[in-house]
This record gives C-alpha cells, sequence and structure tokens, in this order.
C-alpha cells in the first residue's frame, strides 16, 4: 500500500511539472549583469504560471557558446543560449542546430513586430534580406570616453571633445603636454579602431556587404583612409602620446588611473567607468575624418544575442516565444538599459528612458544611442558577418602589436591582416560550401 | 624482474584493477582516440559536417612558420626555466642543508610555493609587472627609468614568463634536491675533506656526481613541465603576445580548439604534443632504469 501511495505522489509531482514547462537559458553575464538577468527571468517567471525559465551562468562568453556546443552534440542542449557577436556567423551557419527567431515566432503565433527593433541591432542578427536569425539582448556600442577635469588643466573646454580625428591628436598632445604620461589609449583595436572606424566612415571592411550576403566574402579595410588612421596612431605612439594598454579591454587602467586622458572604450564599460574613475569624465562620439564622404555614417553593435537551439518540443518553444516578447517590452528594456549601461533594443524603450527624464543626469549613454541612430545604415554600416572572426581579430589584433613593435609598417601590416584574414575565410567557406 | 609476485588467483587481480583501468580508460584512452580521429577531419563545431582530409590538418602545421615559431619558442622557454629553476633550487638546498640557525624555518618557506597553483602563480607575476597596473613595473620605469612594456616587448615578455615559470618549480626541485643531498653518505665528505678536498672538489667530485638520479629525474619533470605544465602562466601574464610570440604549444592548442573552434587542427595539434610525451616517458624510463644508477 505504501508503495502505491508513493508511486502516486511521484506521477502527482511529475504531472506537476508536466503543467508548467521549465526551459534553461544558459548565458555569460557575471557581477550585476548576472543579477539582472535573473532579476528579469524571475519577472517573466511571476509574470505568468504556464512556464518558467532558469537562468544559468556558462562562464565566460567562449566558455558558454563551447558549453552549448558540447551540449547539443551531446543531445541535451539548453533551449536559449547567449553567444557573443563574433559567434554569430558560425551559429548562422549551423543551419542544424538552430532555430531562427523570425520562425520561432511565427509557428508560435506571436503578435511580434520585427519593426520595433533599432534598426543597426536588428540588422546585425538578420539576413541580408531581413529576417532575424537570433534575439538581441546586450548590445553596445564603441564610444570615445574623456578626462574633464584633464581638459581643464590642459586649458582646453571640458565641454567641447574633438570631433574629428585631427582635432583629437591635437588635444591628445596638449594632453601629454600638460603633464600626463600620455595622451591617449584605446581598447578592442579590431572593434573599435577597424569594424566600428569603417562603418562610421562608411567605407567597406568586407564585399558582399561586410560578408552579410555570402561566404564568399573577402576582407577590404587596408585603404588608404585605414591606413592614414593607423599611421597616425602609430605615429604617436613614437613620442608617447598613444600609449599601448593591451587587448580586448585591457587598457582600461590606463584611462581610470589618469595616465591618459582620452581612451575608446565600450558603452557597456560606462558602470565600470563611473565606478573606477576618480574624476569627472564625459562620453563623446567617436571622431572622424571630415574629408571622408558620408562620414560620420553610423557606429555598429557589438555584445551578444539569444541563440535558440534545434529539436526542442512545442511547449518548450512557446516558453522561449513568450519570454522573446516580454524582454522586448519597454518597461524591461528600460530597466535593463539603466541598469547595465547595454542599450536598449527598441526605439520604444529608447523613448520611454527619455521621458524618465534619465539621460539629464546620464547623458553618455544618449550619446552611444544617437551615434548609433546617425544615419539609416548603409551596406558598410549594418554590421559584419564573418565565419572564424574570433581568428580574424586575433590576426589584427596580433599585426596591430608587431607594427607598434616596429616589425613591420603600417601598411603591409594592414596588407597582412587582410591576406592572413581571407585565408582563415576561405576556410570557413570550404567548410561550408 | 625475478621479484614479481605472480598472483595465483584467476578472476581477483583483474577485479581488483579495473576500476583503475576504466577510469584510464574513459579518462584517457578515449579521448586520446577521439583526438587522433578528430585530426584527420576539417569539421564544423556543432558536428553537422564532417569532411575527411586524411593528413591535411598535419601538413598544413608543419608548412606552417608559426607553428614552427612555437615550436622552438617552447623548447627555449622549457629549457629556460630548466635551467634556472634547477641552479636555483640547487644552490638553495645547499644553503638549506648546512647547519645553520633557522634553517627549519627557511625550509619551510622555500617549500611554500609549491602550494600556489599555476595560475594563481601568473596572476602574482602579471599584478606585480603589467605596465598598466603593476607595482614593480611602475618602480621600473619611474625609478630606474626602464622602458617596461612587455606587451609590445618579446625579450622583456620572455624574461618574465621564465622567471614567473620558474619561481613556481622552485619548490618542487628544492624539496627533492634537499632529500638528495640528505641521503649523501657523510662519511663519503668526510673522508674527502680528510684528504685535502676543498669546497669545490667535494662538491663537484661527490656530491654532485651522487646526486645525480635527483638531477635526472628533475631535468625530465621540468622539461616536461616547462613544455605542458605553464599553459596558465602564459595564459595569465601575456596570452601569447606580443603578436604571437610567446603562443607556446599548449597554448596554441587551447586557443585554436576552444576560442577559435578549429578543432581540426586543435586535434592534430595535441595528438604531436602527445607523441613529444611519449618519446620524454621512454627516454625518461630508458635512462633512469639504466643509465644513472651506482
Amino acid at each position: 500500500m505504501k508503495r502505491v501511495i508513493l508511486l502516486m505522489a511521484v506521477l502527482l509531482v511529475a504531472v506537476g511539472a508536466y503543467a508548467q514547462t521549465t526551459v534553461e537559458f544558459w548565458h555569460a553575464m557575471t557581477g550585476h549583469n548576472g543579477d539582472m538577468v535573473n532579476t528579469i527571468c524571475d519577472q517573466f517567471n511571476a509574470s505568468q504560471k504556464d512556464y518558467k525559465i532558469v537562468p544559468v551562468y556558462k562562464g565566460s562568453y567562449s566558455d558558454t557558446m563551447n558549453a552549448g556546443i558540447a551540449a547539443f552534440r551531446a543531445g541535451q542542449p539548453p533551449a536559449i543560449i547567449q553567444v557573443y557577436e563574433v559567434g554569430t556567423a558560425t551559429m548562422m551557419a549551423a543551419k542544424n542546430a538552430i532555430k531562427p527567431v523570425y520562425q520561432l515566432m511565427s509557428e508560435n503565433n506571436m503578435k511580434w513586430d520585427p519593426s520595433i527593433y533599432i534598426p543597426t541591432i536588428k540588422s546585425y542578427y538578420s539576413t541580408s534580406d531581413g529576417r532575424m536569425l537570433s534575439m538581441p539582448f546586450n548590445s553596445s556600442t564603441a564610444v570615445m570616453y574623456y578626462n574633464k577635469d584633464a581638459f581643464r588643466k590642459a586649458g582646453l573646454d571640458p565641454e567641447k571633445p574633438p570631433v574629428t580625428w585631427p582635432e583629437f591628436f591635437e588635444v591628445a598632445k596638449k594632453l601629454k603636454a600638460s603633464g600626463m604620461e600620455g595622451g591617449f589609449t584605446t581598447n578592442w583595436i579590431s572593434w573599435i579602431q577597424l569594424e566600428n572606424f569603417s562603418a562610421w566612415h562608411n567605407l567597406p571592411f568586407g564585399t558582399r556587404s561586410n560578408g552579410f550576403d555570402g561566404l564568399d566574402t573577402q576582407l577590404v579595410f587596408n585603404n588608404p583612409i585605414t591606413v592614414r588612421h593607423f599611421q597616425n596612431i602609430y605615429d604617436l605612439s613614437k613620442t608617447g602620446v598613444f600609449i599601448y594598454g593591451g587587448r580586448e579591454n585591457k587598457a582600461n587602467p590606463l584611462f581610470t588611473s589618469g595616465r591618459v586622458g582620452m581612451h575608446f572604450e565600450s558603452i557597456g564599460g560606462y558602470g565600470n567607468m563611473k565606478a573606477n574613475c576618480k574624476f569627472d569624465f564625459g562620453v563623446a562620439r567617436l571622431p572622424y575624418y571630415s574629408d571622408v564622404p558620408g562620414a560620420p555614417q553610423n557606429s555598429i553593435i557589438g555584445g551578444a544575442s539569444l541563440w535558440v537551439f534545434n529539436g526542442k518540443s512545442k511547449p518548450e518553444y512557446k516558453a522561449v516565444a513568450e519570454f522573446f516578447n516580454f524582454i522586448s517590452q519597454p518597461e524591461i528594456q528600460a530597466l535593463w538599459h539603466k541598469e547595465t549601461g547595454y542599450l536598449p533594443i527598441t526605439q520604444a524603450a529608447y523613448e520611454l528612458t527619455k521621458s524618465q527624464g534619465y539621460y539629464e543626469k546620464n547623458p553618455g549613454l544618449e550619446v552611444a544611442i544617437k551615434q548609433l541612430l546617425n544615419k539609416a545604415p548603409t551596406a558598410n554600416s549594418m554590421g559584419i558577418r564573418f565565419g572564424n572572426f574570433n581568428i580574424i581579430r586575433e590576426i589584427e589584433d596580433q599585426t596591430w602589436e608587431d607594427i607598434l613593435a616596429g616589425k613591420i609598417s603600417v601598411k603591409d601590416g594592414l596588407d597582412k591582416m587582410v591576406r592572413e584574414g581571407n585565408k582563415t575565410l576561405r576556410e570557413f567557406e570550404k567548410l561550408y560550401k | 624482474m625475478s621479484k614479481q609476485y605472480e598472483f595465483k588467483a584467476p578472476v581477483l587481480p583483474y577485479l581488483l584493477v579495473l576500476p583503475q583501468m576504466a577510469i584510464v580508460f574513459v579518462f584517457f584512452f578515449w579521448p586520446a582516440a577521439q583526438a587522433v580521429l578528430q585530426s584527420f577531419y576539417l569539421q564544423d563545431p556543432f558536428g553537422g559536417r564532417m569532411i575527411f582530409v586524411g593528413f591535411q590538418n598535419y601538413s598544413k602545421l608543419l608548412v606552417d612558420p608559426d607553428y614552427w615559431q612555437s615550436f622552438t619558442v617552447s623548447t627555449v622557454f622549457a629549457l629556460c626555466i630548466t635551467i634556472s629553476a634547477m641552479a636555483i633550487s640547487l644552490f638553495l638546498a645547499i644553503q638549506a642543508n648546512k647547519k645553520i640557525r633557522f634553517s627549519a624555518f627557511y625550509k619551510t618557506m622555500l617549500v611554500w610555493p609549491y602550494a600556489v597553483s599555476t595560475l594563481v602563480a601568473g596572476v602574482i607575476w602579471l599584478f606585480m609587472f603589467n605596465p598598466n597596473v603593476g607595482v614593480i613595473a611602475y618602480v621600473l620605469k619611474h625609478t630606474f627609468h626602464v622602458n617596461w612594456q612587455y606587451l609590445l616587448n618579446f625579450n622583456q615578455a620572455f624574461l618574465l614568463l621564465t622567471m614567473a615559470a620558474s619561481w613556481k618549480q622552485l619548490a618542487y626541485n628544492f624539496v627533492f634536491f634537499l632529500a638528495g643531498l640528505q641521503s649523501v653518505p657523510a662519511t663519503l665528505i668526510e673522508a674527502a675533506e680528510i684528504d685535502g678536498a676543498g669546497a669545490g672538489t667535494r662538491f663537484w667530485k661527490i656530491i654532485f656526481p651522487m646526486l645525480s638520479p635527483t638531477t635526472f629525474y628533475l631535468l625530465v619533470m621540468n622539461l616536461v613541465y616547462g613544455f605542458f605544465e605553464t599553459f596558465p602562466i602564459v595564459h595569465a601574464i601575456t596570452q601569447g603576445a606580443p603578436g604571437k610570440s610567446t603562443g607556446i604549444l599548449v597554448y596554441k592548442v587551447w586557443r585554436d580548439g576552444v576560442i577559435n573552434l578549429d578543432l581540426g587542427s586543435s586535434a592534430a595539434q595535441s595528438v604531436i604534443l602527445m607523441l613529444m610525451v611519449i618519446l620524454l616517458t621512454v627516454f625518461q624510463f630508458r635512462f633512469i632504469e639504466r643509465r644513472v644508477t651506482y
């Protein structure tokens, strides 16, 4: 008898669990951003009874992606996984592994209008004919940070940051002359000074709409304007006006400790700057070369999006679709934007944040959005889509270090980045043909 | 050979070694076989496409100057670590083995770094020497006016990695050398002293030869450490920079496989590393067992 009761209890629990569909969401957000992921999932879970989203932290972006790949190969993938921008092309090419978001939404008969998303963010994760493959989540863009106190000390107007690159370099020299160790540094040489630089000047980074139109794309960023830009930075490194601080975001301490007066970093790093800068700092648009036609165009995004794995059950997909709709609401997006510094992914969320008067106190965040919305994106500025993107960025980082160390000239260095990068693009093409 | 004991029971011994064999099979042989298999394919990370390419992953590596550069750096790196870590720890062991005050204290302190994990060792050295945040880097730049920028200077980067990796290995070597020194019979040394041998002669003619089994064992262990276990140090301090000049073989395997998702090439590289470990092991057994004994 006892056994029967036990069996029935187990069955009841099983039925209870069946009534509520649980899906896992693997992500790479840490610290406060990780808490916000949990908050948003909690809000979704509390908003209805049928579905439960369980956020699981899986380590760094590459750890998370590898965990997803391993889980897929073992037949146990999560429903949702957060993948960084360099993994986008790999995910898109893995047609057997993913379920495109536009398909997910239409299959579940969701009221879903893709035009609510900010164009430059939407385009980054869509096919060239506009079908959205993954859900934008944490998007950022590159901006310039500058030390207002240092500007004052050097006799410069802290409310007038330099607008063009020639002005920028002059200001950098003045900052150094005023007693700073150097004038400026930059993070993410590939993302900021090559990819965003190209988009901002409406120059092609690669052929075939920066890779959106096909795998047979070629890198073409070794143009005279980019060569001139890198030559300028290289020349200033010789006099110590530019200081190299390392790859990725490793140059941050040079700026936050007040050793250089200007810096380039993601708007996603705004919170970190606020926490670490013991001086008054400002955020400004990326500078541009005014003799380039069409500049400034618009900057492009970085960050990560949410991908849906293939082979899940109908209720699970319904849960994911409901969740995606939930996180696209203006209130949720505005909360995410204000708490993390990442950009709101919809126009409505931007308007809402604005109407709340948030940007009056935090003008820096609006600079980033305006820069992204500056003009309607062109084929050169809707984003970058390359296979083996990580390897390409690595080649760029390595070669830039060789340029700075004087092992190769600027022109030869950029040619080498393009040549080696194209080799790895061909490898990717060969694999997916 | 004659000392071997033969079990009479037909089943029990096999049952007893079975758990161990199962572990070895699941965690070593099976993944190793997988690596060999994958090294013959070009594949997308999700396993959707597998294109058989034969030895192409290997041949590409062998004609790649970057791979040979990585090989050279790894070899020089392992040799530098081995020489410096062994020489310094032998010197320290000799000093600690003397009859001095607080020798137990010194010995304890010298063994301590062994408790530090390799990654943490790397991070400690990073915090001291990073040009952006390092304390010693600051002193080097502002007090001694050294142009300290290992992010762009290969020699500085290599020196820093060698120091960090050798420091981590000192404690291990120290323990073995100290034990080795303590097992050199005091009577031999006394006899030599009576015969009029000076300190130098005593060391080179008696102590050093008597230590040779220990030295040889440590030589192999240090080479293995320098080649294969220094990954966390490179990962923490340089990540292969400047350029790709400090990208040692183990770092490259990880980078190409885990970050860049080039599984075929990464598998081929790990098979090559596996062959190197096998060679080193065979070498160690052959020589330790046969040559360096008394």
